[in-house]
């Protein structure tokens, strides 16, 4: 197989987006052309083929054939394009097709969009359509919501395991921290810890989403795209950065039904793709030194660390209290904000936290730049850790 | 007395129904700031008024027909033109981050203007909305107070959230749109997890909030 690396990245400011879906995808893909240095004039750019994810984009904006519209914006054509929906994480099967594209030999250069419209919506329409990922005969028609299983997930993690709310918002309030320096996360105030889990208000500014879940322990709606230019390293074209190289890409399924799963504690799709992830880049958890993973809840970044290797198992929060997923500490986690912070629009978010991780191998994580960081690792989780991907980042050479 | 202050006089509405006043309070918001609300005087109003002018050209989120309104409402108050009107402040060390107004209309029947928050992602405009409904229900001891919304963010913050009663055939003061009704028995069901606040605001921090200064920024300007 060729090998592959990423030389463009592109990212709108995550929040609301005033415009249309198109106008926000289109910012993104030109921002990352530009990045890597591609031109942009009409049937220069040699892009062969585009990717657009998204989850809402048929849904909630109406429009089917995104892909092909936004070539036709950008003026991409005849490139190849297609829209992957794949729940939340759109993103980062978009990033595995493209790899796919490219080390086939079907394409030598793709453009990976990721984009979402979430805030068009009131608050419970959005979670409405983010519960369509449930499964659409056992969970979705009794009213199951993607909050109400992270508040079960939790609560059973708690009996299970000790784990507090000050626990959840110890990692909401690094998050937030981390976001005050990433230009383009949604929210940019960092909360107090005792405000939010023992000041006598905090019950109101900081209520329940759905027990033991509070409001500073689950992600924002936002609207938001990123995009990506991959490359083939064979072809000795020339972009403006060197590529940050994909060492690994895992993906895996579990239960849709998330009551069918033995222990429902156990994410093994999470554990799955990783390991595949690592296999594939003949690495290890220890090999990595800045992760992205899928906070859409606080508990999940903290069982995904587990998951992924990092900690072992009922010792992420542990991890997080002593600091170890601080940006300096031994294995940051969600420099860019995470979603809990940076922002969450569904299909968006498996790109963007591939353009964090090129950011931070890059050099270019101004604030929140982990020290010589050359291999990075995310998890782009869908459904409730029903389909996920693992994607690990290296500028390390082969071998 | 000059013939202009009898004139003025016949133009002035009696007060009569907000005889009570506000007891200022405060809350720690996420980020551990203070923030108090409290009633504001005539006396107050101008640097209320600049305030809000900024917004009046902020048409996304509904922020001008908001801003625009609500400078003319406090202008009323402040110029005796409206009957039984209260204006609070909320400030964080003495910034403005947001202000609320409403009326009563009889001793039973309040009625909720404007909301504004000035400062975002904090939840203040929730705050300032729950302060007046305090003020209605626990304050004037009324049993109703009629509302509006002009924004999709004031539906989702009001009706939705507080499941007001719909009441289309009653006639808000605020042009017609649908009315709805806050009554005493959802206020009862809803208080606990959308009031909050302690009394009295220790002497220390009412000093860091009074006087009243102008907002630093406005983000909804960018």
């Amino acid at each position: 197989m060729r090998e592959v690396g990423i030389v463009g990245v592109g990212h709108t400011k995550f929040g609301r987006w005033n415009g249309s879906f198109l106008d926000q995808a289109a910012t993104a893909a030109v921002e990352a052309l530009r990045d890597a240095g591609v031109d942009l004039a009409a049937g220069k750019a040699h892009i062969d083929q585009v990717f657009l994810a998204s989850m809402g984009v048929g849904q909630v904006n109406k429009i089917s054939g995104a892909a092909s519209a936004l070539v036709d914006t950008i003026n991409l054509r005849p490139a190849m394009a297609e829209t992957v929906e794949n729940g939340p994480a759109s993103g980062a099967s978009a990033v595995k097709l493209a790899y796919m594209a490219i080390a086939s030999g079907m394409a030598d250069t793709v453009l990976v969009v990721g984009a979402e419209q979430m805030r068009i919506l009131t608050g419970w329409e959005s979670t409405d359509f983010v519960a369509t990922m449930s499964h659409p005969d056992a969970e979705y028609p009794y009213g199951l919501t993607l909050p109400s299983f992270a508040g079960m997930f939790t609560r059973l993690y708690m009996e299970k395991y000790g784990l507090t709310e000050t626990d959840l918002a110890i990692v909401s309030v690094k998050n937030h921290e981390n976001a005050m320096h990433n230009p383009c996360a949604h929210i940019r105030l960092v909360p107090s810890l005792h405000a939010i889990t023992e000041d006598e208000d905090a019950d109101v500014i900081n209520p329940y989403v759905a027990d033991p879940i509070r409001v500073y322990s689950t992600c924002p709606m936002s609207d938001g795209a990123a995009a990506l230019v991959l490359t083939a390293l064979d072809t000795g074209r020339e972009f403006a950065h060197k590529p940050v190289r994909i060492a690994g890409i895992g993906q895996a399924t579990d239960t849709h039904v998330v009551a069918e799963r033995p222990d429902p504690l156990d994410l093994f799709a999470v554990r799955e793709s990783a390991r595949k992830a690592y296999e594939m880049a003949g690495m290890g958890p220890e090999d990595i030194d800045v992760a992205e993973l899928h906070d859409a809840f606080q508990i999940l970044e903290i069982v995904e660390s587990e998951e992924v290797g990092f900690f072992p198992r009922g010792e992420g929060a542990k991890a997080a209290r002593e600091g170890r997923t601080r940006v300096d500490g031994d294995k940051p986690i969600n420099t860019s904000g995470g979603l809990k912070a940076k922002g969450h629009p569904v299909g968006a978010t498996g790109v963007s936290q591939v353009v964090e991780i090129v950011r931070q191998l890059r050099g270019e994580a101004e604030g929140r730049q982990v020290k010589d960081a050359q291999t990075g690792l995310t998890t782009n989780f869908g459904g409730f850790g029903n389909n996920v991907v693992s994607i690990i980042l290296t500028t390390k050479e082969e071998g | 007395m000059a013939l202009i202050d009898k004139m003025e006089e016949q133009l002035r509405p009696p007060e009569e129904f907000v005889n009570v006043e506000y007891p200022a309070k405060y809350i720690t918001l996420a980020t551990g700031e203070k923030m108090v609300i409290r009633q504001i005087s005539r006396e107050e109003c101008p640097i209320a008024l600049e305030a809000v002018k900024p917004l009046m050209d902020v048409e996304r989120d509904f922020y001008d027909i908001v801003a625009v309104r609500m400078y003319a409402e406090i202008l009323g108050y402040m110029r005796y033109r409206v009957k039984d009107e209260y204006v609070f402040l909320g400030t964080i060390n003495g910034e403005i981050v947001g202000i609320v107004n409403g009326r009563s209309v009889n001793a039973q029947l309040g009625m909720s203007y404007h909301t504004i928050a000035i400062r975002q992602g904090l939840r203040l405009g929730a705050q300032l909305f729950a302060a007046k409904m305090e003020y209605h229900f626990d304050f004037l001891n009324q049993d109703e107070v009629l509302i509006v919304a002009e924004s999709p963010n004031g539906f989702k913050r009001w009706m939705i959230e507080y499941e007001l009663e719909s009441r289309p055939e009653v006639w808000h003061e605020l042009g017609g749109v649908p009315t709805y009704v806050l009554t005493r028995a959802l206020w009862e069901k809803h208080k606990p997890v959308k009031c909050t606040g302690r009394r009295p605001v220790p002497e220390e921090l009412l000093a860091a909030n009074i006087p009243a200064r102008l907002p630093g920024a406005y983000a909804q300007k960018k």
